[in-house]
């Protein structure tokens, strides 16, 4: 129940609602608890709700720095 | 860019174990409690345990919501449930699990009580608007990732003027169960473990921000890392964790930065506080009567509240005495140990509510690693 997933944001509704995709499944979701969503945006969701927008660009810094951690960084280059 | 695949790479997991093997010494051990219960489902189901080295063990510790609700709320949704004007909307996890005397939501729906299983908050409202005739209380649980939807619900409920909705409220708060942890005779006098330091919450520090957690780490000289639940994540928090202790730090540290800020969502957390406010103690299964624990509606909205509106009493009962969920909530005991672990208490009949939900101590390991334990002890 704690699980959530991160999914895109395809369409906004009236209401507070959203049209989320996940894996290419649409799936109807409460936006009223994020500020400022545009469609193309991904958002975590936790029991029907976006919960918070996912920061490509922090998204970015942290892959990149797990494969530094990793030593692994030439091989996963791309 | 998924945000999830990326995060699961196994050569880059692989390269993580080789790094933290590197780092720890070898002439100490390492004890990180996972608060979270979506954390003890990532470390089971992609084996991360195998990974660490010996000296680096993780200690799954309370933070599946489920889990450490205690019997007694069970008893009082079911006696709640069972009263003819109610339909009961609960999230299909609490459907097992044990309340006193072998009860269960499951069997009280047997017995004919209307309880619906509810997959988003939303449906509970459309529940209430569908059945004007009747009360629909939503059995509204989880850490501070789940209560911001509920207060959203009670400000719909207000604005369409729902009379017939109501919330019985079992939100709480994992910064207090964090300290009670630490401040556990069992943990301090006993000393039968030794907490190294904590892989804080995620979800929940997407809401409440990395800040409430500063006078944490400070009191207690534990450091903290705020992590995802994707393997890598978890690798890597658990990296910096070893890092920390090694250089003697004891700070909160953010692995999750693509959903956790300082401050968290001010939005949301706004949301929460015009609703809510603190109950002075709230009972966590496992950890007992945990000061300032967990939240309750304010005064303003009491017509909402389930507890006002129905006279609900408070109900203490005991756990099972012989389910050890209580010590493997405070991360003393594995589920393991337990002796009914397998054998009497399976997902299918659980016995104690770690074994209920998926992201459960005994249940993840029941269902991830239930021939790794007996291998292990043959092996040793
Ligand atoms: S195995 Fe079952 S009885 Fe034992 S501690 Fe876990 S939930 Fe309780």
């Amino acid at each position: 129940m704690c699980l959530s997933i991160p999914a895109e944001v395809t369409r906004i509704l009236p209401d507070d609602t959203a049209i989320a995709s996940i894996d290419g499944v649409d799936k109807e979701i409460s936006i009223a608890l994020i500020e400022d969503l545009t469609v193309g945006d991904y958002v975590l969701i936790h029991v029907g709700y976006a919960i918070t927008k996912i920061d490509p660009t922090e998204a970015r810094r942290t892959l990149e720095l797990l494969q530094e951690l990793s030593g692994e960084g030439q091989e996963l280059q791309s | 860019m998924k945000y999830a695949d990326e995060f699961r790479n196994r050569v880059i997991a692989e390269g993580l174990a080789r790094a933290i093997a590197a780092e720890a010494d070898p002439q100490r051990l390492y004890h990180f409690i996972e608060f979270c219960g979506g954390h003890t489902h990532a470390i089971c189901r992609y084996g991360l345990e195998d990974m660490l080295p010996g000296n680096v063990r993780m200690i799954h510790g309370p933070g599946c919501p489920v889990c450490v609700l205690p019997p007694g709320r069970i008893d009082m949704a079911i006696t709640l449930a069972e009263r003819d004007e109610v339909i009961l909307c609960v999230y299909g996890d609490l459907m097992r699990v044990p309340g006193s005397q072998g009860q269960s939501l499951l069997r009280a729906k047997a017995r004919g009580a209307d309880i619906r299983i509810v997959y988003s908050a939303l449906d509970a409202i459309r529940t209430a608007e569908q059945t004007p005739d009747r009360n629909a209380v939503f059995f509204a649980i989880g850490f501070e990732a789940t209560t911001p939807p509920t207060a959203v619900m009670i400000q719909v409920a207000e604005k369409r003027q729902l009379g017939n909705f109501s919330v019985f409220c079992n939100h709480m708060l994992t910064p207090a169960a964090m300290n009670s942890i630490l401040e556990s005779p069992d943990i301090r006098d006993i000393g039968r473990i030794e907490v190294d330091g904590f892989v804080g919450p995620g979800h929940v520090s997407t809401i409440i921000g990395t800040e409430p957690y500063e006078p944490f780490a400070e009191e207690f000289g534990k450091p903290v890392v705020i992590a995802g639940f994707e393997p890598l994540d978890v690798m890597q928090a658990i990296l910096m964790l070893v890092r920390q202790v090694n250089e003697g730090r004891y700070e909160v540290e953010n692995q999750y930065g693509r959903a956790v800020t300082r401050e968290g969502n001010l939005l949301a957390k706004k949301k929460m506080s015009d609703i809510f406010e603190l109950r002075d103690q709230f009972e966590w299964r496992g950890l007992g009567l945990v000061p300032y624990g967990g939240l309750k509606l304010k005064q303003a909205y009491a017509q909402f509240d389930a507890e006002v509106r129905f006279a609900m009493h408070e109900l203490r009962v005991a756990d099972n005495p012989a389910c050890d969920c209580g010590a493997i909530l405070r991360a003393v005991k594995k589920p393991a140990d337990c002796k009914l672990f397998g054998t009497v208490c399976t997902p299918e009949t659980p016995m104690g509510s770690c074994m209920v939900s998926a992201e459960g101590a005994c249940a993840a390991h029941w269902i991830y690693g239930r021939f790794r334990g007996p291998q292990l002890r043959r092996a040793s």
